[in-house]
């Protein structure tokens, strides 16, 4: 009798995730001829299908050694087995890697771009090896990939390294399955690879013998210099300058909205920046994100990359090129995104040309062209976890599994900081970080992503969703969709949705959603709320008091206004004694919006969150001007100390029959006043009003407890960067018995919101 | 004061009252050729071209500003719609609902100052009616007008505008529109500011023998320029680019604006145009506005371009690129 599993069997074996540009074939035909399989692998765009012919045994060795260690890169989300008989004979005699195969559905994930793994670091500086010193290189294990790639299969073919055509032995490596190079699609070398050139501001070549030394030699000298990186273009300078800082600050106009830096090592963040373990991870993550981290006092580097901030934004070298540059020269550059204001970031060398000049002394480009922009991401870690602040590049587009699938969604998200969100399955791909849509760069930043994340995902989506709001350009665009399905979700109920889609909760919540603006269902302007939030249902329970915006638009630039607007709430006008306290008294503006205010001018109401933070940030002198939005919010923050057990203000929380109750500062902005009055520290004050917000929203928190029934609690919206509120909100939430959920994937602020909006669509609609 | 000097609900009934009202105030006003209380039409001779026809309905809290009333309003604002189309503004109607109470000095001024502006306009106001409702059912006055133009074939340009065409304004903008939201606002925001009411036929009549290529007029009322330019945009299909530091704004209507929490280019003018003319007049049609007195701060503010069609761009001074929307009812922030 012969053993069925001495029986030579035929198996097909269908692996999805992230599978393709991560050296996954490779991978399959070592585990294959380890076991000595026989049979293929190729690509398609589903993913990766295995034939696998041999024993039983040494096909279950080798599923398991796949599903054990997979490549570094590889993300498997399902391994099915769709065929497992007799072999059929002939059968095949050896195990190959066999062309790419175009299939209808589509099931692949795209690797995001990756930093230049250790491997081809050591290639770079070894004299010897035939990439010594290569801009360009990349194996299986990182590289170029989400902002190169076009279309899939993920071919080279199908990425802007197909104008490069591989030279003799780079192609032995590309073909060489046991090479780390093997089927890597952007692998080059300075032989057949793209090339560096350094620019005037005319676009003519100042030395293309040594552009990497020419570049150090301006930067040395305290110019300024466009480097073309992997998502877009940076503008660097020596982050140790004053005067190249304070230069660069001039040409782009940017008064005090800090510069991120690139350090050469860890060891050289340390010089500047206090490190923990955590942080260390973060920043030396294959990621490689801009890392918050605090500043050391004195500050080693220029005041001016980071004015009146207790942080520093910090990341190390992620390219070839960056490497480069900071190896032999400054060991920390300034590198911020190249656009204007709040723009998109430069991608094309002509683009840099066109909207640099007067920026830029010179342009480090190549001519490896990026498709698809991607801004570098900004995280902080927070007891010991990453926040996320912009999630983009290194992250994007890795999916976040919903735990159900929608139909296909086009989730279009806000308005500031927009991202968008698609839909495959289960699968969310939130996009990168988009941008402010008032600006039409970005509004076409906006369509073409959608139009680029729709393509490499091969999803057409049947729902489009977005926010309430009707003036938003995202709403506009949802509006103009031709055969799709428009469904519009609230602004703070898609900020808690987008917290629950992180751990895939499905059960009702109370949900605090704090941010400073968004549309609230009944017309008016919302922005502090504590909902009950039950999948599409969203209760609005409580609320911050509704306080008018003096001028609109213009006090939100300008944190005073709301100051003025809390006074007059809780004083019902202005004392001449305050003139000494707030200086912004003697605006010609503010004695005509008291008048204003004093008359109950039918001024746009908010009941933001962020407003209150940015008054009280006025009300105690800290900052009346924001120069970046949410600057006085983040400035009051690093004013306050780190004091715990402070006596809180008072708040008034006021409940009306079947209405929604009220959280009233009125009573804290008295004490606040008061206090000032009496000269006590402004530090002191910023600390207690931290607490009082806390402390208010446990109330609130505890309240809506009482109500529903529910404990378990999402924090989402803006305010929620606020670490010092955040971490001190969870503790005493925590404290009292209730489940809290946080935000560690996508951010908290209005970056979120497509997400929320994709998860809304999980819920079924039981309007109908 | 007296009964007398206000108005009644008997000045609408028809009769002696009536015609009393009707003599003392309006015909002595307004007399022409063509105005007969006897007849209840009016009969005009027939216009070479064709007719343009056009109404408008006026309701303005208050009804007296600086620069202008709710009668100079009347007359321009219709005779101002015609003139934009191209035609000469010939005829008026003219029908007034007045508030139980209202004072009849103050209708006598109103109807003097629509006389003097239908003078200025060269337009006859042929046919009218009064009518009187109960005190708290009226705002004081609101008036309707309808005009009849004649018809210039030919001007505008019949094509109408296309990419690459320059668009000017004849002067600053939303004085009109921050005056009144300012003095609704019951607070001192700006004693100096006076209302760009004015007819506009001049600026048109200069703009015509210019010999320009003009290809399309507007005048910028409700929604101000940002409606205007919105609407060319989402009706050629072509998108519009403007550059912040070329539109001409008053200090006092950017600070009125900042106070109230309105966009400037959302406010009404109403005594400006907005015209599309080829990119090669555009030097020719701005010097010809300047020319004259109300088109002395006209400007260049931008083109028609392929790019980004439907929408409206303002490049500002550090090279952003704000798009400027027409707000769908109140305008509320955007940004949070």
């Amino acid at each position: 009798m012969s053993r069925p599993d001495r029986e030579v069997l035929r198996t097909l074996i269908r692996v999805q995730g992230i599978v393709q540009g991560v050296g996954f074939r490779p991978t399959v035909y070592r585990y294959a001829r380890d076991n000595s399989l026989t049979g293929y692998v190729l690509n398609d765009s589903e993913g990766v299908e295995i034939e696998l012919v041999g024993e039983a045994e040494a096909i279950d060795r080798f599923i398991a050694a796949l599903q054990d260690a997979p490549p570094p890169l590889a993300r498997i989300d399902s391994l099915s087995v769709l065929v497992r008989e007799v072999a059929p004979s002939p059968t095949p005699a050896e195990f190959g890697i066999v062309p790419s195969r175009s299939a209808e559905r589509g099931a692949t994930l795209i690797s995001p771009d990756i930093a230049t793994c250790e491997d081809c670091v050591a290639e770079m500086g070894d004299p010897g090896d035939r990439r010594f010193g290569h801009p360009f290189l990349n194996c299986t294990n990182c590289g170029p990939r989400y902002t190169i790639i076009e279309d899939v299969p993920y071919d080279r073919p199908m990425t802007t390294m197909r104008d490069f055509v591989m030279c003799h032995r780079c192609e032995e490596e590309y073909t060489d399955p046991l090479d780390r190079r093997f089927h890597a699609q952007p692998t080059c070398c300075p032989e057949c690879g793209p090339g560096l050139s350094l620019l005037d501001d005319r676009g003519v070549a100042v030395d293309n013998a040594e552009p990497v030394a020419a570049t150090l030699d301006q930067l040395a000298r305290g110019g300024i210099v466009a480097v073309k990186g992997l998502g877009g273009f940076h503008l660097a300078c020596d982050g140790a300058n004053d005067r190249a800082v304070a230069e660069l600050r001039r040409r782009k106009g940017r008064d005090e909205k800090p510069f991120a830096v690139m350090a050469r090592s860890l060891d050289d963040v340390r010089e500047f920046a206090r490190l923990s373990g955590a942080e260390s991870l973060l920043l030396s993550s294959r990621e490689r994100p801009i890392v918050l981290l605090e500043k050391r006092e004195p500050f080693p580097l220029a005041h001016g990359v980071a004015p009146n901030n207790r942080w520093i934004g910090v990341m190390l070298p992620y390219t070839p090129l960056h490497h480069l540059l900071l190896k032999s020269g400054e060991p920390a550059l300034v590198m911020t995104s190249a656009n204007i204001s709040d723009e998109p970031i430069v991608k094309s060398n002509a683009e840099a040309l066109e909207r640099l000049g007067g920026i830029a002394d010179l342009y480090l480009v190549h001519n490896r062209e990026i498709l698809i922009r991607a801004d570098d991401s900004v995280v902080r870690a927070q007891e010991g976890r990453a926040v996320h602040l912009r999630r983009s590049r290194g992250y994007v587009p890795v999916p976040i599994d919903l735990g159900a699938a929608p139909p296909p969604v086009l989730a279009v998200g806000g308005e500031l900081k927009n991202t968008v969100c698609l839909t495959r399955g289960r699968d969310a791909f939130v996009s990168q970080h988009i941008g402010d849509l008032e600006d039409e760069r970005n509004y076409g930043f906006f369509q073409e992503t959608i139009a680029h994340l729709g393509k490499v995902l091969s999803v057409r989506p049947e729902l489009v969703v977005h926010d309430l709001h009707p003036d938003y350009l995202s709403t506009r665009f949802a509006g103009e969709l031709e055969g799709v399905e428009r469904v519009q979700v609230q602004h703070h109920h898609a900020h808690i949705l987008s917290c629950l889609a992180e751990h895939r909760l499905r059960e009702p919540v109370i949900g605090l959603s704090l941010d400073g603006t968004g549309f609230g269902t009944d017309g008016t302007i919302w922005g502090g709320e504590i909902l009950a939030v039950d999948g599409r249902r969203s209760v609005r329970l409580g609320h911050f008091k509704p306080l008018p915006l003096p001028g609109g638009e213009a006090a939100i630039r300008q944190p005073w206004r709301m100051a003025l607007a809390m006074l007059m709430d809780a004083f019902g006008g202005v004392d001449p004694a305050w003139a000494k306290l707030f200086p912004w008294l003697a605006r010609p503006e503010a004695a005509k919006l008291s008048a204003l205010l004093l008359k109950s001018y039918p001024f746009v109401r908010s009941s933001g969150a962020g407003r209150v933070f940015e008054a009280v940030s006025a009300l105690l002198g800290v900052r009346e001007v924001n120069t970046f939005e949410g600057q006085a919010a983040m400035e009051l923050e690093m004013a306050a100390g780190k004091g715990r057990g402070l006596r809180p203000f008072d708040v008034q929380l006021e409940g009306r029959d079947g209405e929604p109750w009220v959280i009233d500062f009125a009573p804290t902005v008295r004490q606040l006043v008061e206090a000032r009055l009496n000269g006590e520290e402004r530090e002191l004050l910023a600390t207690r009003f931290h607490a009082t917000v806390g402390h208010s929203l446990l109330s609130a928190v505890e309240k809506a407890g009482q109500e529903t029934g529910l404990s378990v609690v999402a924090l989402s919206g803006g305010v929620f960067q606020n670490q010092l509120l955040t971490s001190a909100l969870a503790r005493d939430l925590g404290a009292r018995g209730l489940t809290v959920y946080r935000h560690s994937l996508v951010p908290p602020n209005d970056g979120g919101l497509s997400l929320g909006q994709a998860y809304y669509c999980t819920f079924p609609d039981n309007s109908t | 004061m007296s009964d007398e000097a206000r108005i009644g609900i008997g000045h609408g009934s028809g009769g002696k009252l009536t015609r009393d009202l009707i003599d003392s105030v309006f015909k002595e006003r307004l007399t022409n050729d063509y105005l007969s209380p006897l007849s209840d039409s009016a009969i005009c001779p027939a216009l070479g071209g064709g007719i343009a026809f056009s109404t408008d309905s006026f309701v303005v809290s208050p009804l007296f500003f600086p620069g202008g009333d709710i009668g100079k309003l009347a007359v321009a604002g219709t005779v101002n719609d015609l003139a934009v189309v191209g035609a000469i503004p010939r005829f008026l109607s003219l029908g007034i609902i007045l508030e139980e109470g209202f004072e009849l000095e103050k209708l006598k001024t109103i109807v003097d100052s629509i006389a003097r502006t239908a003078g200025e306009a060269g337009v006859q106001v042929v046919t009218g009616d009064t009518k009187v409702v109960e005190k708290g059912k009226g705002d004081g006055v609101f008036i309707n007008t309808a005009g009849i133009g004649e018809v210039r074939p030919g001007f505008p340009l019949p094509a109408g505008p296309a990419a690459g065409d320059k668009i000017l304004v004849s002067g600053p903008v939303g004085d009109h529109g921050a005056l009144i939201m300012s003095l609704q606002s019951g607070i001192d925001l700006s004693s100096d500011l006076e209302s760009d009411c004015a007819v506009v036929s001049p600026l048109i009549e200069t703009l015509k023998d210019s010999g320009a290529r003009v290809k399309f007029m507007r005048d910028p009322t409700r929604g101000g320029l940002a409606a205007v330019l919105n609407e060319l945009a989402g009706d050629l299909g072509l998108g519009v680019e403007i550059a912040e530091d070329s539109i001409p704004l008053r200090e006092q209507v950017v600070g009125i604006a900042e106070l109230l929490g309105i966009e400037p280019l959302q406010l009404a003018c109403e005594g400006r145009i907005v015209v599309v003319v080829d990119e090669a007049d555009a030097g020719a049609a701005l010097a010809a506005m300047r020319g004259l007195e109300q088109g002395a701060q006209a400007a260049i503010v931008g083109s028609l371009v392929p790019a980004h069609p439907g929408l409206v761009v303002q490049v500002t001074g550090f090279g952003g690129r704000r798009i400027v929307d027409m707000p769908l009812s109140d305008p509320l922030p955007r940004i949070c």
